[in-house]
């Protein structure tokens, strides 16, 4: 009997080599990680590649207010997208207000990622009343809608970045705990919990090494998503007058800025900045898709 | 099943007194409402006399003591700003706030779950394709900048409707509606597709991966094998499977627009609940936003009632197991 | 008397990641009225795939690539999916492996049963009714009235597939074919619906292709065999002659391998090796790298040779 030989494997690749493989395998994915690469990139590098510093307000002209995009100026230089009502460089406000935006929605979704994460972690680790406790906390929040929380909290701490996060963050972290803690679920109930458990591991070791690690793939795919809602729910809350002042506009309150202007057909100061919030949101949504389908198994059979 | 109801009322009255509590005591802390309703020329007598009409002049704990005491009464303070009962300034615009939120479930159930039907049937065809780039889209782009486009497209540049304020209204089980009317509709019209955008987005997503998820299943291949007709296939035996979790979904969405709503009333300067929220937040009107919260918190609880019973009454498995346990 | 049923040359490929997969290669058989074939092969060997194919009932990625499947004097590989319809169900009927998931969970049973009827006959509901009735009874179901109102979720599993079998009698099909329908059942019911079934289908005349992986299965039920490996029939012919003299040595390992057929005590006997995936089957005869008597000859795929009434694919025959 001639004996099964093997054909010849190709090398196994590691994890992190198949899913970049899966993941660029879409090209809507490797569009929207492109983007997403030039608005972080954009945003980081704001000061140096601006035309202008808005915010310098020595630096405005009234005269030059309310251009459209590309006419020239007192000073002769040319406005790309035009100036608002004071004057201010459309592209250069979008800038630094690209930068604000993401460190508003990146900086909360870490924060309130962590949090999330490890109350959820700990809760399933925990088990018995205190998980049920936390996780009925956990629904009740989830029930409400995230802008009505996000509202009353800034009615009630007022206006500043620190603020807006704080309130950001309260408004998402039930989401990152329950995703948490689904997860710490599945990994709790499997036999080498048992095992660990039997040999004296200590919790925080269990917690740390064990659930957190199997918790991250759906966390993950949770926080693109997330991190996009947050950004366009500061956004939304900005516009209305709430959360960031003025003197920190992000791409929110430059909408809402343009809107008194919208009558009169100066569009652009509204909608330049608009334009770039969708290219962000957008751009994160489908890397965000496409890391779900990626990370979850057994899904696009 | 009566206990179910009474423990779920119970739990719901919990969640309001706790975040009445504290609502209550955050605003509070917040600002000097007499500042605000007083002429800043008015001497500290006229302060004094103010702040005493409005009840600010006692300690927060018998505040909170004589608001507690009214919400049994129904009465949840007078409006710094209107003068009047809080709760019945609320429950005036409520209507207005309703009835969009309607027309825009109507709009994205009404699209949302046929869109989703077809991308999820032939996921491969250019329609489907086109449907889902379409939801991305949908579902990240801002709702108020796209409140804001509708605005100058339809009404500044194209003039075709009106940009802002809500239509005539009629009296419907004695209360304002304005969308019978087709006058009413051009106002109501822009708005409600604005706030609907997203859930659409929604809609068509979750229905396409139920479709998707659900053809795969046996009981499809066994119903075609029974030589059922394809319409019936589809539209009996996938569509109450489907249905079932997209009822939970589209009934908790409708909280969610209701909640929503307020962006889209201060674009559209749509005399609802929301724009009259977020005024009274900047004019420290307490009464009126603790109202609000209470309003809504009860209505989504009644809601998320609601949609527990319609799961329960729409998927055997839930209500004959309850029944006899 | 012309077969009931006769495929010859039946492909059915999947397209997949790894390219054209034929999960049915080649597949011929034929079936006379009123005889039962037991159709055996481990999973992966493509019968269930075979099943679906007669009935049509194959969903893309994968398709019907070749050969012919007549019924009754028909040619079904072709035929349009409103002509098909017509057919299933009503002539030829399936039962399928898993009655919880085969059943609609949220339909009633009265629903399921009177659509089907419904769906071929014009007669009026309370008729329908009837018909579904007496079917209910017909498998041994007791109350059958009161059971037309419930769910699937309130019958035990045994009962479940005695309601896929009244489905399935609904019409008085000419040919039943039945996809692994006891699998998912305890044993003692396993035995229940087997006896069940046999009856049923001597006494309605109705054709049957039992479709399974388990040997002991077909002994008692079937009237004649098909053992399939990786897409092929690799042997056929009457239950006794197959189970008595196998002639293939994947027939001979099967039987082998049956715990009961060893000396007790004694060691059990294992095909040596593992089923191939489709996607890396051997050039020429699909069994060679477990076969004890494999040669080069074996390169080549082996025709089917005949012996009497019976068939084999192999180059040495035992």
């Amino acid at each position: 009997m001639s004996a099964v030989l093997p054909a010849a494997l190709p090398a196994p690749q590691t994890p992190l080599q198949r899913f970049l493989e899966e993941f660029f395998d879409s090209r809507i994915a490797t569009l929207g990680f492109v983007l997403l690469a030039a608005v972080v990139l954009v945003a980081l590098v704001a000061p140096l590649i601006a035309p202008q510093n808005p915010y310098d307000l020595a630096k405005l002209d009234l005269m030059d207010s309310r251009l459209a995009p590309g006419e020239k100026g007192i000073g002769g230089a040319t406005y790309l997208l035009g100036t608002d009502g004071q004057g201010r460089d459309m592209l250069s406000a979008i800038l630094y207000g690209l930068r604000v935006s993401l460190y508003v929605g990146v900086v909360s979704g870490i924060i309130a990622l962590t949090l999330g994460a490890l109350t959820g972690v700990c809760a399933a680790y925990a088990g018995g009343r205190i998980e049920q406790f936390v996780m009925r906390v956990v629904d009740i929040q989830l029930g409400f809608p995230t802008i009505l929380v996000a509202l009353i909290l800034l009615a009630v701490l007022g206006k500043g970045v620190d603020k807006i996060i704080i309130a950001l963050v309260c408004v998402q972290w039930a989401y990152y705990a329950r995703t948490a803690r689904s997860a710490a679920l599945v990994e709790r109930s499997k036999e080498y919990m048992e095992a660990a458990r039997g040999l004296g591991l200590s919790g925080t070791r269990i917690v740390l090494r064990h659930l957190l690690p199997n918790a991250l793939p759906p966390l993950i795919v949770v926080a693109t998503v997330q991190v996009a809602h947050a950004i366009a729910l500061e956004a939304t809350l900005s516009f209305l007058g709430l959360g960031l002042p003025p003197t920190e506009p992000s791409l929110g309150l430059l909408i809402a800025n343009g809107y008194e202007y919208l009558m009169s057909g100066k569009y652009w100061i509204s909608f330049y900045p608009g334009v770039a919030l969708l290219v962000t949101i957008l751009a994160i949504n489908l890397v965000g898709d496409q890391l779900r389908d990626v990370l979850n198994p057994r899904l696009a059979k | 099943m009566t206990v179910y109801v009474l423990r779920r009322l119970t739990q719901a009255l919990l969640v309001l007194f706790v975040t009445s509590g504290l609502v209550f005591g955050g605003l509070y802390l917040v600002g000097d409402p007499v500042e605000i309703l007083v002429n800043p020329q008015a001497d500290q007598e006229e302060r004094a006399r103010t702040a005493a009409a409005l009840g600010l002049d006692r300690p927060a704990l018998e505040q909170y003591g004589i608001f507690l005491k009214g919400v049994f009464t129904g009465d949840l303070g007078k409006s710094f700003v209107f003068g009047r009962p809080a709760l019945e300034v609320i429950l005036e615009r409520m209507p207005a706030t309703l009835e969009l939120a309607f027309l825009a479930m109507v709009i994205s159930v009404g699209l949302g779950i046929p869109l989703g039907l077809y991308a999820g049937l032939r996921p491969h065809s250019f329609g489907a394709k086109t449907i889902m780039a379409g939801s991305i889209l949908g579902f990240s782009l801002p709702t108020f900048w796209v409140g804001l486009l509708l605005i100058m497209v339809f009404a500044v540049q194209l003039g075709w409707l009106p940009s802002t304020g809500r239509g005539p209204t009629t009296e419907f089980l004695g209360v304002q509606v304005s969308i019978l009317t087709w006058e009413g509709l051009r106002y109501a019209l822009l708005p409600s597709l604005n706030l609907a955008l997203f859930k659409l987005s929604l809609i068509i997503r979750l229905t396409r991966a139920q479709v998707r998820e659900q053809s795969l299943l046996d009981y499809i291949r066994f119903a075609r094998a029974k030589g059922l007709q394809r319409s019936r296939v589809i539209g009996v035996h996938l569509m109450k499977n489907i249905l079932i979790p997209l009822v939970t979904v589209i009934g908790l969405e409708l909280g969610s627009v209701i909640a929503f709503a307020v962006v889209t009333e201060t674009i559209f300067a749509w005399p609802g609940m929301g724009k009259l929220v977020i005024d009274s937040i900047f004019q420290l009107d307490r009464p009126i936003v603790v109202a609000y919260l209470l309003v809504t918190v009860f209505l989504f609880i009644l809601i998320n009632l609601a949609v527990d019973l319609l799961y329960s009454a729409l998927d055997p498995r839930v209500r004959l197991t309850e029944h006899k346990g | 008397m012309t077969a009931l049923l006769q495929v010859q040359g039946l492909v059915t490929e999947f397209a997949g990641r790894e390219g054209r997969l034929r999960a049915v290669d080649g597949v011929g058989f034929s079936l006379a009225r009123g005889e039962i074939l037991g159709l055996v092969g481990e999973s992966g060997s493509g019968k269930s795939v075979t099943g679906f194919s007669i009935m049509g009932l194959v969903d893309a990625p994968g398709r019907i690539a070749g050969g012919s499947v007549k019924f009754d004097g028909m040619e079904l590989v072709g035929m349009t999916d409103g002509e098909l319809r017509r057919l299933r169900g009503k002539r030829i009927a399936m039962i399928f492996q898993d009655p919880m998931m085969t059943l609609n969970p949220v339909l009633s049973i009265e629903t399921q049963m009177l659509e089907s009827v419904l769906a071929h006959d014009a007669v009026s509901r309370d008729e329908a009714r009837r018909r579904a009735i007496e079917a209910l009874g017909l498998v041994g179901i007791a109350s059958p009235e009161a059971r037309l109102a419930q769910y699937p979720h309130q019958f035990s599993g045994g009962m479940r597939q005695r309601v896929a079998i009244a489905i399935a009698l609904l019409h008085r099909p000419d040919l039943i074919i039945a996809d692994e329908p006891t699998t998912a059942l305890d044993v003692t019911v396993q035995g229940q619906i087997l006896y069940e079934m046999q009856r049923l289908v001597r006494e309605s005349g109705a054709a049957l292709v039992w479709i399974t992986h388990d040997l002991a299965v077909v002994a008692g039920l079937a009237d004649r065999v098909a053992v399939m490996y990786a897409g092929r029939i690799v042997e056929q012919g009457s239950t006794t002659e197959v189970l008595d003299a196998p002639l293939h040595p994947y027939t001979r390992g099967l039987l082998d391998s049956v715990p009961a057929a060893n000396v007790s005590g004694g060691r059990l006997r294992q095909i040596p090796g593992m089923t191939p995936s489709l996607a890396h089957l051997p050039t020429g005869c699909a069994f060679r790298d477990r076969c004890g008597h494999a040669d080069r000859a074996c390169a080549e795929i082996p025709g089917i040779t005949l012996r009497g009434s019976r068939q084999v694919r192999c180059h040495h025959p035992l």
